[in-house]
């Protein structure tokens, strides 16, 4: 059997250390292939390196813990596209979560029965998670000869929608009355866009961009900053970077591999739909 | 507007209990209003009784009965009617639409002349048709205005009803100002509570207790210094809501500590700049001032920045002004509102204008040179000690 890999994903650089020291301790066979500063990273070094474990801080610069384990779920290779590859697709690793304090993400955490671990590192709670690591990692290379990756990847993207219903609905605390327009400056001057005329968002790094039937604007706001001021009824997230209108959706169209496209009403943009919300449009 | 309508309603509004018994007044405390005013009232009409049998010498318990009977009516119509009326408009106005903005039992000035001019009148005359009733004689003509005895009732009754409504009106207005009191006590300790919590934010807290944990093994010296900086950032967060005003060189030694704190956590993503001219070291300032500021430059400035920035905290003189500020190379503002900037950003706002009224400012805004990120300046008079 191969030597168990990880990837270890926190900014602080004294933490990440211990981190590392600990597992050695407790964990000597588990080799770990990078350690990395922020969300970002984690999600290219876990991409190209696909180890079987990812320790991953929640709040990271940039991305942030969640949304680097989102985003992984979104880019994993598929089952289907690797199988001409030679070394074929590696299940999608396990994720442990790692976070100072947060008591609402803990309970969306053990709803969604993901592992965590607190800081600062306790040894024994470590030594139960690595427990649990490798008992999952040993059922796994078991049943690795008649299945491919795709049952580790459904069972993390159920997981992972659990875990975002979860925390969404205890992030939207005193719900304002939702956006009406977008302010969005052209020079000196700002344009009033009446959300009603946005067809969809998309982010680009800290922008987003809105795009109406007759142009696009750039406002200055994250996505994440955004979201919780949309009408989630009329306004679906359909990838970690875009939200589309739902009324101005024209159809979905699922390929054979089973990723789901989207066309716009009076427009010809085509949007990709992530693998996390591919559930959204099931047919009637 | 009456900060505090329940208040208010107890103190005075015993006589009204029907009309305003919808209040969420507990109902002994409406009890509690209703006997101080009944309490009041028999005790002027006892004295009003006295004087009246001393004056004539004799008839004391006549003179009660119709002092009572007088004293009912005007209260019933003074007291009673402010209530009824204060609370008939109120009710129109939101039925109106409008913000119902009166005062508890307090309908407006011409309504309540009216109804003191109108108890006045009709007091006496209901209140001596009923002591006639009781007593069974018709002695005490009110109407044959030119008698004596009618010139008395009218001038004690109106002497009566003025005192009992500047005495009243003094109750209330003494009580609605203790109510005003209790609330913005309650509101600065409410803040004072809500700053403590956002300065020792547990999310920091056990992040420095975390890398403390490991330096204790790593790095024994490192990790008795790390060690004293928190102390020092502990010793002056929850010291400062105790004094007054400190040094600016304090000031500058306790942001020094917390930011000392988050060096260590964040390596080298985070560049530290102090500069205090030797001049200013000694000028007092309220403490913990800018600990706000340089908060939300670490939060939403350099913390969410993958390569982190700079933080520069500075002190100059302009004038007769002091200038203070704290800029930082991160993210820059974002076009829409973060709520967790806006609570320290409120805070330092609330503080200034607490202590200088107009003549401080605060601007945050993006700082416009190639570096980029936010830079927050406090522009306050200059307090020579």
């Amino acid at each position: 059997m191969k030597r168990a890999t990880a990837l270890i994903a926190e900014d602080e650089p004294l933490l990440a250390a211990n981190l590392q020291a600990e597992l050695a301790r407790l964990w000597p066979e588990l080799s770990i292939v990078a350690t990395v500063g922020h969300g970002e990273a984690a999600l290219q070094q876990g991409l190209k390196l696909q180890p079987d474990v990812m320790f991953l801080d929640i709040r990271m610069p940039g991305m942030t813990g969640l949304e680097a384990a989102q985003a992984l779920a979104e880019d994993w290779p598929d089952a289907t596209n690797a199988t001409d590859a030679t070394e074929g697709s590696a299940p999608f690793p396990l994720i442990v979560f790692v976070t100072a304090y947060d008591q609402y993400a803990l309970q969306a955490f053990e709803r969604a029965a993901f592992d965590y671990v607190l800081k600062p590192v306790q040894t024994e709670r470590l030594a139960q998670t690595c427990g649990r690591l490798q008992a999952a990692l040993k059922a796994r290379s078991q049943g690795e000869s008649q299945s491919s990756s795709a049952p580790a990847l459904g069972a993390a993207i159920d997981q992972l929608r659990n875990l975002l219903a979860g925390s969404s609905g205890l992030q939207s605390q005193p719900k304002a009355a939702p956006l009406r327009v977008i302010q969005a400056s052209v020079g000196a001057a700002i344009h009033m866009v009446p959300v009603d005329e946005v067809l969809y968002f998309e982010a680009a790094d800290k922008y987003v961009r809105v795009i109406t039937i007759e142009r696009e604007h750039l406002i200055r706001l994250s996505l994440r900053e955004l979201l919780p001021q949309l009408d989630t009824e009329r306004f679906w997230q359909i990838h970690r970077g875009t939200v589309v209108r739902s009324d101005a959706i024209a159809s979905a169209l699922r390929d054979e591999a089973g990723k789901v496209t989207l066309t716009l009403r009076g427009h010809k943009d085509k949007l990709a739909v992530s693998r996390l919300y591919a559930h959204l449009f099931k047919a009637l | 507007m009456d900060p505090d309508e329940k208040h208010t309603f107890i103190e005075v509004g015993g006589s009204m209990n029907t009309v305003v018994a919808k209040s969420t007044a507990p109902a002994m405390s409406a009890w509690a209003g209703f006997r101080r005013s009944a309490i009041y009232m028999t005790i002027l009409c006892f004295a009003i009784a006295i004087m009246l049998t001393v004056m004539d010498r004799g008839g004391f318990k006549g003179k009660l009965i119709y002092s009572f009977s007088i004293g009912i009516f005007c209260w019933l119509i003074i007291d009673g009617g402010r209530h009824v009326v204060a609370a008939l408009l109120k009710r129109l106005q939101i039925a109106r639409g409008e913000i119902a903005y009166q005062r508890t039992g307090f309908p407006g000035w011409g309504w309540l002349i009216g109804l003191v001019l109108l108890g006045m009148v009709m007091g006496p005359i209901l209140g001596t048709t009923l002591a006639d009733f009781i007593t069974g004689n018709g002695r005490f003509d009110i109407t044959t205005w030119g008698s004596r005895g009618g010139q008395i009732t009218m001038v004690v009754t109106i002497l009566a009803s003025l005192a009992s409504l500047t005495i009243l009106s003094s109750l209330e207005r003494l009580s609605s100002a203790r109510a005003q009191a209790e609330a913005a006590q309650r509101a600065a300790a409410e803040n004072q509570l809500k700053l403590l919590e956002s300065q020792l934010e547990p999310h920091m807290l056990f992040n420095t207790l975390a890398n403390l944990r490991v330096l204790i093994a790593m790095d024994p010296p490192k990790a008795q210094l790390m060690l004293d900086q928190l102390i020092g950032f502990l010793r002056g967060t929850l010291g400062a809501s105790r004094v007054g005003e400190h040094a600016l060189s304090l000031e500058f030694a306790r942001l020094a500590d917390y930011l000392a704190l988050l060096k260590v956590r964040m390596g080298d993503r985070l560049q530290v700049s102090f500069d205090l001219p030797a001049e200013l070291s000694d000028v007092p300032i309220a403490p913990l001032l800018l600990q706000p500021l340089v908060e939300n430059s670490i939060k939403h400035g350099l913390e969410p920045n993958v390569d982190g920035g700079r933080i520069a905290v500075a002190a100059r003189k302009d004038g007769n002004t002091l200038v203070l500020t704290v800029r930082d190379t991160g993210r820059g503002l974002s076009d829409g509102p973060s709520d967790g900037t806006r609570f320290g950003l409120q805070q330092v706002r609330d503080r200034l204008n607490a202590l200088f009224g107009g003549a401080a400012s605060f601007a945050l805004e993006n700082a416009t040179d190639i570096e980029g990120g936010t830079i927050a300046t406090v522009r306050m008079p200059m307090k020579t000690s």
